[in-house]
């Protein structure tokens, strides 16, 4: 019966991924050093998780002693891996908050080509959703916040009224449109 | 020419407008020259670092030089004040920080970003600089901005502050100590992120503290949290108090996570449910509620939500079968449910609720998909599978069957072992299908690739071939092996033939010739074994034949491999002595493994050589050079609590027993961090007649916290009668003030004290080893009625068979043999078989009838070469 009484800690995330659609790497984090230690064993896991994965939509898997929920768009697949202990909606609201807040980065369109040309705010986004294993920001709307879009990265009071309420309407349709 | 074509269209497809496509490490570093222009480019510089960045990820390694290089470059791009570049710089920083030197270097910038009023600035540039700090910097320099950091009214900052301090209690927990008050504070405000780091953070630091833990659970419990995370932490942590204060279901604390179970958010709700699954106290009646949450999310919509479900109802069906039936239906559902996890872990649920009659259908459900699931989830089906043939013994031809099938399918060896264990199992548990099994494991090492498990699978037919009804077909499967496989394999094999000579009369001349050609055979090891087998069975008599074939030998392996070794050293005329190696224990993994089998575990078990307990003493013994003379110790006793677990200083002792010594081990741990105790040695009195002290090795120095070990050497009496008895016991010691953070000494002076323990007792358990007998009769026999003692015991505190049997078996410490420490059920009269080796090398063996009448009744005989030892252990009953 090892540690099914968890240890309370904030330590809750194992790894983050993105990957392409041939399982390779566009984005990986780990945070625990027990966990995957080497860059190998880290990209075998994830070629492992992507043949498990790529076809099924089944949203959630055990593998090697991990649980990962994952997402897919296009050629893009969203991965958050925890401990098998770990509560999996947990999880699954970090996931959610990785993928939302990169298609609001990238403006609905998630997909490989895109978020290469915005790999340097999707690099950010992940660092402010997760430091270090502590799920440091779990609402998409406050992460694509401090990520500071590039295009309209004047500050909320410096915009024209104009783009203001362009904005508000694109995010009215959106939601509608969910 | 084609192929190229088509890769170079490839590469424009998925490289189109990609610059990160083939990336150099070299170029990309000398890219990094550009940060030193003036004024800087920041939409290029942002380019070049995502570049870096990019590769970091991808697996590229930096040398500290290039890393230094690249960092000092970076530091150049605090110039520009676009937002994205010095973000990204901030990446960077915390990416570089376990390689590159001189990090210090960009503390002021990263502490004037920090403080200053870009708020897009000051969360990013916090976490980045508790990356780059250590312990000294962070007193002198940066305390005070973390602090006002944690209070932030900004939730980013605030964040920041509180989960790079729970980074930093890693260096520096003594510092982040300090800031309880504003973790304190912090946790009152309304944002949820922050309210949940700063309850880690508080928790974190004063979990070691029961009773602070115990009123900050009891005042957030009554206030209600708005963040679910900080809920989820805040119910983990209750648990725990209920775990370890072991208080009842009654209690306030329990009473909040069952109102959990009514919160709004699923995740919250979830917990809860899980929680109370997972606590060892909880019944039917708590259990409800929690199972009827997780009902409802049976039929969600959402998979994660499903599995979740399923998975903990699978946990509940283990311990509390019943309260599960309810949901039996939501779980048929769930059955075909597209993801495959779902599924399976719906069907073993069923399994372990379900009737038997319902076991014929969800097999064949099972065997429609089992293909398509990974291996974890085939092993949870396989241990479904066993809970079930325990369940059902009549169902086994069915099961058998599925197991069989599931033996032929692809897999990795994980997966194969866990269904020929299954199949051990029921082939030890059901005599009715012990011949199906064996025929489906002689099917299996026809044509199995792994040779662990072929050894394995060989040995068992090895010793249970011999005794079913028709051996001689399971020589045909053995000898196949000797012909097809590789070297461990075939001696594996001829081993099982051995056996098969050994048992079966009527078999000894085929095996005879096969083991003649074995002799031929090109590997050393296959060789001896066939010649040495070839001897004994050549003899033709059965107390060698029994002794040298049928029981193994259970010499410790370690300790042999090292005695050999010292003996090899020192050439000496006298020949090895193999009885001067103490017998191994027999490993109580065994029995763990198949209790923590049940549990779903699917962590990678890592193949670690295990050494007995024990083998790690001997090994810590053998380096005090004062112990390493008496030799290896015989048998080494579990460690016993000599102390409360709350006092001042914990005591917990280990005895080593030797042929004529007897070594206390005494671990002690100083709990006070005032106090540094030097000369620390426990003095026994009074001691037991003809005990004498040889010697006392006392610990030098026990500061806080650390456990060191002091030793009493003791020599046995030399009457057995009387090697048994209590000692009282007195631990003395000098202690000297110390300060707590730094642990040295205030001053010189020290006084001695004293600290009573409590007493210790040595039994007839502590100098008795277990090892099993294969064949207990013929053991029995082989002693011989010139040794045995006969007596008759009325234990009248013992209320049914079962208990008595484990009583006994305690009490003298010795191995139960053919599986009679199991009573059937409804018999009123059991007769339990014990071998064991006493030490200096006297095998004991134990037949105690028992019936039951008035409390039990227990006739004793015991054998033994030694009459002496006979005689304590009848007496040590008495």
């Amino acid at each position: 019966m090892e540690e099914v009484m968890l240890e309370p800690t904030l330590y809750t995330i194992k790894g983050m991924a993105i990957l392409d659609n041939d399982g390779n790497r566009i984005l990986a984090k780990y945070y625990d050093k027990n966990v995957f230690p080497t860059v190998t064993e880290q990209k075998a896991f994830e070629k492992n998780l992507f043949n498990k994965t790529h076809r099924a939509d089944a949203e959630i898997i055990m593998l090697d002693g991990l649980t990962c929920v994952y997402r897919s768009n296009v050629d893009l697949f969203f991965y958050v891996m925890g401990s098998s202990f770990e509560n999996e909606l947990i999880l699954m609201s970090v996931l959610n908050c990785l993928y939302d807040s990169i298609s609001q980065i990238l403006r609905k369109n998630v997909e490989k080509r895109v978020i290469m040309e915005n790999l340097d705010i999707v690099m950010l986004a992940m660092d402010e959703i997760c430091d270090g294993g502590i799920i440091l920001e779990a609402d998409s709307g406050n992460v694509v916040q401090r990520v500071a879009l590039r295009a309209d990265d004047i500050p909320l009071g410096e915009q024209t009224v104009a783009q203001v309420l362009q904005t508000a309407k694109e995010q009215l349709k959106w939601s509608l449109l969910k | 020419m084609i192929g190229f074509k088509r890769d170079s269209k490839k590469d424009e497809e998925d490289g189109g407008g990609n610059p990160f496509q083939n990336l150099e490490k070299t170029t990309v570093l000398q890219e990094a020259r550009t940060f030193n222009e003036t004024p800087v480019n920041p939409r290029k510089c942002t380019q070049i670092l995502t570049k870096i960045l990019y590769i970091l990820n991808q697996g590229e390694i930096l040398g500290t030089v290039e890393a230094t290089d690249t960092f000092f470059a970076m530091t150049k791009l605090f110039q520009s004040h676009d937002v994205i570049l010095r973000r990204m710089v901030y990446l960077g920083i915390k990416e570089l920080a376990p390689i590159a030197k001189d990090l210090f270097i960009v503390t002021s910038s990263l502490t004037t970003d920090m403080t200053g009023r870009e708020n897009l600035y000051r969360a990013a540039a916090i976490r980045a600089l508790c990356s780059i700090t250590d312990g000294n910097t962070l007193q002198q320099s940066i305390e005070r901005y973390m602090k006002q950091a944690i209070v932030d009214r900004n939730a980013a900052v605030s964040s920041a502050a509180l989960v790079s301090s729970l980074h930093m209690t890693r260096f520096a927990g003594e510092v982040v100590k300090r800031w309880v008050n504003e973790a304190q504070e912090a946790i009152n405000t309304d944002s949820i992120m922050v309210q949940y780091h700063a309850l880690g953070v508080l928790y974190h630091i004063r979990k070691t503290d029961r009773l602070a833990v115990t009123k900050l659970v009891a005042k957030l419990t009554k206030s209600t949290m708005k963040s679910p995370y900080a809920l989820c932490m805040l119910i983990r942590i209750t648990c725990r108090l209920i775990e370890e204060d072991d208080v009842g279901t009654n209690s306030k604390l329990f009473e909040f996570v069952q109102s959990c179970l009514r919160h709004k958010s699923e995740m919250v709700i979830y917990e809860a449910a899980h929680a109370i699954v997972n606590m060892k106290k909880t019944g039917a009646r708590e259990l409800a509620p929690a199972v009827s949450v997780l009902q409802l999310f049976c039929s969600s919509s959402k998979p994660t939500l499903r599995f979740a479900a399923v998975r903990t109802l699978n946990k509940v069906a283990m311990t509390h079968p019943a309260a599960v039936t309810a949901c039996n239906l939501d779980l048929e559902s769930l059955i075909t449910d597209a993801n495959r996890s779902v599924a399976t872990l719906a069907i073993t649920t069923l399994l372990k609720t379900g009737a038997e009659s319902s076991v014929d259908r969800l097999m064949k459900q099972i065997s429609s998909f089992v293909s398509e699931i990974s291996d974890e989830f085939k092993i949870v089906v396989v241990k479904a599978i066993r809970a079930l043939c325990l369940k059902f013994p009549r169902k086994h031809s069915v099961l058998m069957n599925f197991l069989s099938a599931m033996l032929r399918d692809e897999g990795g060896l994980e997966y194969k072992a866990s269904i020929a264990d299954t199949i051990i199992t029921i082939i030890e548990e059901n005599p009715e299908a012990k011949e199906t099994g064996l025929a489906h494991l002689c099917e299996f090492i026809e044509d199995c690739e792994h040779t662990s498990l072929a050894v394995r699978i060989l040995h068992l037919l090895g010793k249970e071939g011999p005794r079913t009804k028709q051996p001689s077909r399971y020589i045909r499967f053995i000898y196949n092996r000797v012909i097809l496989e590789n070297a461990p394999v075939r001696a594996a094999a001829v081993s099982a033939l051995a056996q098969f000579g050994a048992l079966c009369a009527d078999l000894l001349p085929n095996v005879k010739v096969l083991l003649a050609r074995c002799q031929m055979d090109t590997d050393d090891e296959v060789r001896d074994r066939a010649t040495y087998y070839s001897v004994i069975l050549n003899c033709n008599d059965a107390v060698l034949n029994n002794r040298f074939i049928v029981e193994n030998t259970h010499l410790s392996l370690p300790t042999l491999e090292k005695s050999l070794h010292q003996y090899t050293m020192q050439p000496s005329e006298t020949p090895f002595d193999a009885r001067t190696v103490p017998v191994a224990a027999i490993s109580p993994s065994e029995e763990a493994r198949l209790a923590a089998a049940e549990e779903i575990s699917t962590k990678p078990k890592t193949a670690i050589a295990t050494m007995t307990r024990e083998e790690t003493y001997a090994e810590k013994l053998r380096n005090i050079p004062q112990l390493a003379a008496l030799g290896s110790p015989f048998h080494s006793s579990p460690a016993v609590d000599l102390t409360e677990s709350e006092t001042e200083y914990l005591v917990k002792c280990v005895k080593h027993v030797y042929e004529r010594h007897l070594v206390f081990q005494f671990i002690c741990t100083n709990t006070l961090n005032d106090q540094l105790l030097e000369n620390v040695h426990v003095h026994l009195d009074p001691l037991p007649e003809g005990f004498v002290v040889a010697a006392n090795i006392p610990c030098q120095r026990l500061p806080y916290g650390e456990a060191q070990s002091c030793f009493t050497v003791l020599t046995f009496p030399d009457v057995l009668a009387i090697s048994v008895g209590s000692f009282g016991a007195v631990m003395k010691f000098s202690t000297k003030d110390c300060d707590p953070a730094t642990g040295l000494p205030d001053s010189d002076d020290s006084y001695d004290d004293e600290y009573m323990l409590e007493d210790l007792d040595v039994s007839v358990a502590d100098q008795m080893q277990k090892v099993a007998k294969a064949n207990f009769a013929a053991s029995w026999d082989e002693a011989g009625d010139e040794n045995e003692l006969e007596d008759v015991f009325a234990l009248t505190s013992m209320q049914t068979l079962d208990e008595a049997v484990k009583n006994i078996i305690q009490f003298l410490g010795m191995q139960p043999c053919e599986r009679s420490d199991r009573v059937q059920e409804g018999k009123s009269s059991h007769t339990l078989l014990l071998s064991g080796v006493f030490r200096g090398n006297h095998d004991v063996l134990v037949r105690a009838k028992l019936a039951l009448s008035e409390g039990v009744t227990m006739q004793l005989a015991v054998r033994c070469s030694d009459p002496e030892v006979s005689e304590l252990v009848t007496n040590s009953v008495g």
